[in-house]
């Protein structure tokens, strides 16, 4: 039974800094930046009106923004920070060093394209710029899920068999400016749902099994010279606990589910069952999709689509179990990946079918660079063009993109 | 929270940094680890910028810490201070989580030249901004000698660096070494001081005095470097304390008090300004050192070694004036 909740009228980046109020965390360390600013500009007035203990650390940049929680999390802090395109490309080094030293940080990724030449709208190339770090990347449909998932990456960046950092992924401007109405689960519920943070222990240099946060009494050394004799074992280590997190993610959100009545998986299908061709792809397009396929039911067409939610860790036996039987699939990209056959998630997709028997066709559509606009239409497109693919049997392009010019 | 008068008190104090680390013999960078970790007060928590501290006290699975420490990167040690210190005052605001049981805790900061100077100035200044109550030792060897003696913001002028050769054209490093200390105390911060492993009491006491002041400290540390400034390893404490003698690397504190940044010179160059006649000639200083040995031979550089004299004595008259003796 999902319990009383408050209908609120929140934007995306809102909705995200309501959670992160709600959750109520030791540490914000983050810096302006566009599309994200309204997350660090509510939350400021949360402190400001003492309405969380947070202590909100305004750092002089990206980078040290997540140097700041690496040092938060390790001091057994539950940190949080948020930014976009140019400030996560600021971070890079950080992100690698955040999910090696296995500090559950939670960061909120407004997306958006990265320069050259600089623009502050959507795209996906600053999320998939991160997409090898070691961080879990959830990209979220609506606002709803924004607030839902900020609240869900708590659980999972700290569960025991996981220990990473979560990005929450948001479209910017789509999701994070527009306004949606999302319903909140009461404070209480919420602090009782991410509870404390729990720690792992580890043996310390002195042979002592002690937890693994910097604290006096147990002296640990985080962030040691790790040479050949040992680094592998660790990236090994790092490698099984992204293994484990597909599991974790969603049991947390079958949790979640059962508390707000609003459950999440790694993947979210819709009208796929019996679809003949489907599209696959992140973030707010699916849900414009919906309606598209919606129109084309309606027609007669048997489309549906496949969101997918987490994208690190890939939900191999999803995609597969999900999208085996589809005549044709559209794969969906919001960035570009210069120089690659195609983009990120169709190169995930299309290689996760190379070991089946039975192997759907599978093209790729890069799609919204720079925030140009997916309106119904375009998507329609897409799906016209899979019509064609699933009759004729025949691929002739692989790669294509869309709404641009020339 | 013992108090610190004497050497005896010094050597009873346990050892947090252990022996058995890979730093080079006479380097000075471990000694000046060692004499400030005596001076911690309490429960403390170290952060530790990339370099040869970093690299040669925690080869794993072996570490010389036995207080908690972390190595983030090379440019954010004061971030990642600035992080751990907001992380025990969210604690203590709720008395809950696992640092709020103790009453207080230090964070205190080692960093090379590189990482402070240069790469990691963005986020020191930042933190001092700030006003986080940290203490950032800084070791200053002069150079990048961790990946092999390239020059960096503090490497003086003339200095033979690999990056800065001395070559026939150029005779080593072009520019002065930057004020790094001075800087800091143009931050308004509660504390700054100048230290060296020569006078380990003065050292220990700026960093206890670095750790009691509310708010950010800075602790600039002169850290002899035998593979990098080119002398044998027993020479390393002669050479730290030629570099106060000959009033190259004055010893002061500023601390800034009432809305104002008061400087104070401390007892060994005190004594140099007092009686003037005891200040060295730089040459002293220099001709010890191989990274200066193109000013020496094959021809003697009259030019340049009477350039550095003039910096220095620039710099010392600046000192003085600051420090309210001229």
């Amino acid at each position: 039974m999902a319990v009383k909740q408050i209908v609120m009228g929140l934007n995306g980046d809102e909705a995200v800094a309501y959670a992160i109020k709600q959750v109520d965390p030791d540490v914000v360390a983050a810096y302006p930046i566009t599309p994200q600013t309204i997350i660090v500009e509510r939350f400021s007035e949360y402190v400001a009106n003492g309405e969380v203990h947070t202590e909100f650390v305004t750092v002089e940049s990206e980078h040290s923004a997540l140097s700041a929680c690496v040092g938060a999390a390790a001091a057994g802090a539950r940190a949080f920070t948020a930014t976009a395109a140019n400030g996560l490309a600021l971070m890079w080094e950080i992100l690698y060093i955040a999910a090696s030293c296995r500090l559950p940080i939670v960061m909120a990724i407004v997306n958006r394209a990265l320069s050259a030449p600089i623009n502050i709208h959507c795209d996906h190339s600053d999320a998939m710029g991160a997409r090898d770090s070691g961080w879990i990347q959830i990209f979220c449909e609506n606002s709803q899920e924004a607030y839902d998932s900020t609240i869900q990456a708590w659980r999972i960046a700290e569960h025991p068999d996981v220990q990473l950092p979560v990005m929450v992924c948001l479209d910017g401007f789509v999701l994070s400016h527009t306004l949606e109405n999302v319903m909140t689960l009461p404070n209480d519920i919420v602090k009782k749902f991410v509870g404390e943070r729990k720690f792992v222990t580890v043996k310390n240099h002195f042979g002592k099994e002690v937890p693994l946060i910097l604290d006096p009494e147990n002296p640990i050394t985080i962030g040691p010279l790790d040479l050949y004799d040992f680094y592998f074992e660790h990236k090994m280590q790092q490698i099984d606990a992204m293994g484990k997190a597909p599991k974790v993610i969603e049991e947390i959100g079958k949790e979640y589910g059962e508390l707000s009545g609003r459950t999440y998986g790694l993947v979210h299908p819709y009208k796929l069952e019996d679809a003949e061709i489907a599209i696959v792809g992140l973030g707010s397009t699916m849900g414009t999709a919906k309606i598209v396929v919606d129109k084309l039911r309606e027609k007669g067409v048997k489309a549906g689509l496949l969101r997918v939610r987490a994208f690190r860790p890939f939900p191999v036996r999803q995609i597969v179990e999900n999208l085996k039987d589809k005549k044709a699939i559209g794969v969906l990209d919001r960035a570009a990946s210069f120089g690659a056959y195609g983009g990120p998630l169709f190169n995930e997709v299309r290689n996760v079918f190379y070991d089946q028997d039975i192997r759907p066709l599978i093209s790729n559509y890069i799609y919204g660079l720079g925030g140009r606009d997916m309106p119904p239409q375009r998507l329609m497109t897409i799906f016209e063009d899979l019509q064609k693919i699933a009759e004729t049997r025949r691929i002739e392009k692989t790669v294509k993109y869309i709404g641009v010019r020339g | 929270m013992s108090e610190i008068r004497t050497l005896k008190d010094l050597a009873q104090k346990p050892d947090l940094l252990m022996s058995g680390h890979r730093l080079c013999a006479g380097c000075a960078a471990g000694i000046i680890a060692r004499l400030a970790l005596k001076a911690t007060r309490g429960p403390t928590i170290v952060t530790n910028a990339t370099g040869c501290l970093e690299v040669a006290t925690t080869i794993f699975p072996y570490s010389s810490w036995k207080v908690p420490w972390i190595h983030n990167a090379f440019e954010n040690a004061a971030a990642t201070a600035s992080g751990i210190e907001a992380a025990f005052r969210a604690m203590k605001r709720i008395n809950k989580g696992p640092l709020a049981k103790y009453e207080h805790v230090d964070v205190m900061v080692f960093a090379g030249d590189g990482g402070t100077y240069d790469i990691g100035f963005q986020s020191l200044s930042g933190a001092f901004e700030r006003g986080h109550d940290f203490l950032y030792i800084l070791y200053d060897n002069e150079a990048y000698m961790n990946t092999g003696i390239q020059r960096s913001g503090s490497t003086p002028r003339c200095a033979w660096t690999t990056t800065s050769p001395a070559g026939t054209v150029i005779p080593g490093k072009r520019e002065w070494k930057k004020p790094i200390a001075r800087i800091a105390a143009e931050h308004e911060i509660p504390y700054v001081a100048t230290a060296s492993p020569a006078y380990p009491m003065d050292l220990v006491k700026k960093v206890r005095k670095g750790l009691e002041v509310e708010g950010p400290a800075f602790v600039h540390v002169l850290s002899p470097c035998t593979r990098g400034w080119r002398y044998p390893p027993e020479k390393t404490i002669k050479i730290a304390k030629l570099a106060v003698e000959t009033c190259f690397f004055p010893l002061w504190e500023a601390e800034f008090k009432n809305g104002e940044i008061v400087y104070t010179l401390s007892a060994p160059s005190e004594r140099i300004a007092r009686k003037p006649e005891l200040k060295k000639p730089i040459e002293e200083y220099l001709k010890l050192q191989g990274r200066f040995s193109h000013l020496f031979r094959p021809k003697r550089r009259e030019d340049l070694i009477n350039e550095i004299q003039q910096w220095v004595d620039r710099e010392w008259k600046l000192i003085l004036k600051r420090c309210g003796k001229l």
